[in-house]
């Protein structure tokens, strides 16, 4: 006779292993995703979230800073960890410069129309 | 003439601009009698339209010179003149059609394609580099004969052609049905004889191995002859009407047709609404007529990129690219399956992402 508490199944370990795998199939934590937001007449933001955590925000933003010639901030979010704003559409040239310092194009996400 | 017509009435006077806006219309028949009668040696492709065409004016001109030597009654005149304007409208239709027959087959292309085939089989005996670029050259027309036959469009023989990948589907298609219609029929005649003749023959009559490419045309030939179910089958083309955007007050934008879209895309417009509002980093809402209302700026060209990125994502099957897939939700989770292969795989979920503060934050407290 076995007491069904007295089972060493643990219920929480099947969800477990069930979210692992959906955290494997539909990932999205591992892109770094760039993304642009419409200000107030033709002015817009560039956002940069998802960065991996060996590289530096803040130096990484003073680099973009000075290459983009734009103004910038670092934003703490509950959610999504440090994001880079940007003054502008820097997309493009974030993504290429990105990819010109060694971060894979695959893992790179554009965002927006 | 000229000198008998400030004779007459100043209705006279009145038909002339008439009679110059005319001859602005139309441009061989523009002038008068004159012109008309050179006329039909500069338009060559018209026969019987053109003849109509020619006599048109002709007779025209002549009922003016009626008139004018007529003279005295202006209401005759004008409605002769009416007639005549209906006439000329009728003629304008007329005439537009034999233009367009004169496109198709007074193009370069069709007079180039059989130069080119027969070039290519003088060269076949020559040289064995200039036998290949020529060989390549029939195959590109080959494929692109086979492919009009079957009624492709021309983007995906252009993306054959250049290998391009078709990531991008459904949105290059509406504007490339327009292209396909038109260019089509004058390509396909004069195409499909030579991939089939020259194609087979090229190396029979010769020593040299046959290339890649002629045999290539050669399977094609075989396999199309052998099923033509696969011409109409293959036919089958991917397109969405463009997206209708509307600016509505200073910041704000209309898409009408979101509803034609997703029932076309057979997605559920919630989810692409959600999409396009998380991809483009904005809000909005539906309204009564059931158009999306975007918050900001966007032009149709924007937004057809986003509905471009939606259907790579979540409406193309990424096995076999066919758009017949059936989007589904289990456990949270949203499952594509492939109507046609089958194939079954879960879609990222769509993510907002980091929203930046935009505006004044005394407007923006949430929560």
């Amino acid at each position: 006779m076995s007491v069904q508490n007295l089972n060493t199944f643990d219920p929480f370990a099947d969800e477990g292993e069930s979210l692992g795998t959906n955290a494997d199939v539909g990932s999205q934590a591992n892109y770094i995703h760039i993304r642009i937001q419409q200000r107030n007449g033709r002015k817009t933001l560039t956002t940069l979230q998802g960065l991996p955590k060996e590289y530096d925000a803040k130096k990484l933003l003073k680099a973009f800073k000075k290459e983009f010639a734009c103004n910038g901030t670092l934003v703490e979010d509950e959610e999504m960890g440090q994001v880079i704003q940007l003054q502008g559409d820097q997309r493009t040239k974030i993504s290429t410069f990105l990819i010109e310092n060694g971060i894979e194009r695959a893992t790179i996400k554009v965002h927006g129309f | 003439m000229a000198s008998e017509e400030p004779l007459f009435d100043p209705s006279l006077k009145k038909r002339k601009p008439k009679k110059k806006t005319v001859a602005f219309d139309e441009d061989p028949l523009g002038a008068d009698a004159d012109p008309t009668q050179p006329a039909p040696d500069t338009i060559e492709p018209t026969t019987v339209s053109g003849d109509v065409v020619d006599l048109g004016p002709s007779t025209a001109h002549e009922s003016m010179k009626l008139n004018g030597s007529e003279g005295a009654e202006s209401k005759k005149d004008d409605d002769e003149l009416k007639a005549m304007f209906g006439d000329l409208k009728k003629k304008k239709k007329k005439k537009e059609i034999p233009m367009d027959f004169g496109d198709d087959s007074g193009t370069s292309t069709p007079v180039a394609v059989p130069a080119a085939s027969g070039a290519a089989e003088d060269l076949d005996f020559s040289d064995i580099k200039k036998k290949k670029k020529s060989s390549k050259k029939k195959a590109a027309f080959d494929l692109e004969a086979f492919e009009k036959e079957l009624n492709e469009s021309k983007a995906k023989s252009g993306g054959d052609d250049d290998d391009e990948d078709g990531p991008e589907p459904g949105s290059t298609a509406h504007l490339d049905v327009d292209d396909a219609e038109l260019g089509d029929d004058p390509f396909a005649h004069p195409d499909a004889p030579v991939g089939v003749d020259a194609g087979t023959e090229a190396w029979l009559k010769s020593d040299r191995d046959y290339t890649y490419p002629e045999l290539l045309t050669r399977f094609y030939a075989s396999l199309h002859a052998a099923n033509p179910a696969l011409l109409s089958s293959s036919s089958k083309r991917y397109t969405i009407a463009p997206p209708s955007i509307h600016r509505e007050g200073n910041k704000k934008s209309i898409f009408a047709n979101v509803t034609d879209i997703c029932k076309r895309m057979h997605r559920q417009p919630e989810h692409v609404i959600q999409f396009l509002f998380a991809e483009m980093g904005t809000t909005g809402s539906v309204d009564g007529a059931g158009r999306l209302v975007i918050k900001g700026r966007f032009q149709q060209k924007q937004v057809e990129n986003v509905l471009r990125r939606y259907i790579v994502e979540y409406v193309t099957c990424k096995t076999c690219k066919s758009p017949d897939t059936l989007l589904t939700k289990e456990n949270r989770i949203f499952f594509m399956s492939c109507e046609s292969c089958g194939s079954r795989r879960s879609v990222n979920a769509i993510k907002s992402g980091f929203q930046a503060q935009v505006g004044k934050r005394s407007k923006n407290k949430t929560g």
